[in-house]
């Protein structure tokens, strides 16, 4: 296998490999999306001790674990950029930190949606709930900050320096269950031990999951491309792409 | 199926509040995101459009 990676990491060329994979991903997370809600409303059984009110879990865990990974891979890409001062990584990290702040908003508000009934309380000040809302913060921050800063290289650079700054939040949400008491219940799965649900409400989530990631990666890659065209406006190949018909 | 009928399903054990709120706010977050992306990419193309016939 002889592939040229670089040869795609530069915005022109892709461009249209991007545009030609959106709609797999799309569809990937469509039919995914389907079989999981299926799964996760006819099959899956009721909770003995929540009731039906334990299938929040199936948009709650997802979009709290996709909270939790895309900043990583934000801070991933932007880590390259800053390293190798590559445009592309850059506008990765730009073109993912919309898409994290969005599955932790839902997080969070699922999350408390879930809590009202079986806590008895929208929110408590306690280290999951605060470290997630923290994360909340970084995203937003980051879209801040990059939006402020007129000069893109810098822009990239300050940006990148707080999603690694930021890092550092994410095992403290993954970790805050054990690390202190709390209301929130503990990991239903975890490495190295047995799920503890049933399998078909196991299966469900992550089916939900994989909905999420198949999304995550369509959203990431259309906003990717609508950030090449803006930042790239002036460069000879966005003029040829606007002159043809594509 | 775990649902006697239609209505046992929208009542969700009595927690429908929560559940379908916890669902419609997500899939109103996703149509939004898609459709505000497929307005900007418009956007971008038709700006780099007018920039490339000048």
């Amino acid at each position: 296998m002889n592939i040229n990676w670089f040869k795609y990491s530069s915005p022109q060329t892709f461009y249209p490999l991007a545009g030609r994979m959106i709609p797999w991903f799309a569809w990937l997370a469509a039919a995914f999306a389907i079989v999981g809600l299926y799964i996760s409303f006819a099959i899956a059984p009721t909770d003995f001790q929540q009731g039906e009110a334990y299938r929040i879990i199936f948009v709650h865990v997802p979009a709290a674990w996709m909270s939790m990974v895309i900043y990583i891979v934000m801070a991933g890409w932007a880590a390259l950029g800053l390293a190798l001062n590559a445009r592309l990584s850059a506008m990765m990290a730009q073109a993912l930190a919309p898409t994290g702040a969005i599955f932790t908003l839902i997080a969070l508000v699922t999350g408390s949606l879930w809590g009202k009934p079986m806590w008895g309380t929208w929110w408590v000040w306690d280290a999951r709930l605060t470290s997630e809302l923290i994360l909340l913060f970084l995203y937003l921050g980051f879209i801040a900050l990059q939006s402020s800063i007129d000069d893109t290289r810098r822009a990239d650079r300050a940006g990148a320096l707080l999603a690694l700054v930021g890092v550092v939040n994410v095992p403290i949400i993954y970790f805050s269950v054990k690390w202190w008491n709390t209301l929130h219940q503990g990991s239903t799965i975890s490495m190295g031990a047995a799920p503890k649900m049933v399998t078909t409400m196991l299966i469900g989530m992550l089916l939900m999951a994989l909905a999420f990631w198949m999304y995550t990666i369509a959203v990431a890659l259309m906003r990717v491309r609508c950030i090449m065209l803006e930042r790239e406006r002036s460069s000879e190949w966005v003029k040829q792409l606007s002159g043809g018909n594509s | 199926m775990q649902w006697a009928s239609w209505t046992a399903f929208f009542n969700m054990g009595g927690y429908a509040f929560y559940v379908w709120f916890s669902f419609g706010l997500t899939v109103l977050c996703m149509a939004w995101e898609v459709l505000a992306l497929r307005k900007r990419s418009a956007a971008a193309l038709r700006l780099s459009r007018l920039l490339a016939q000048d």
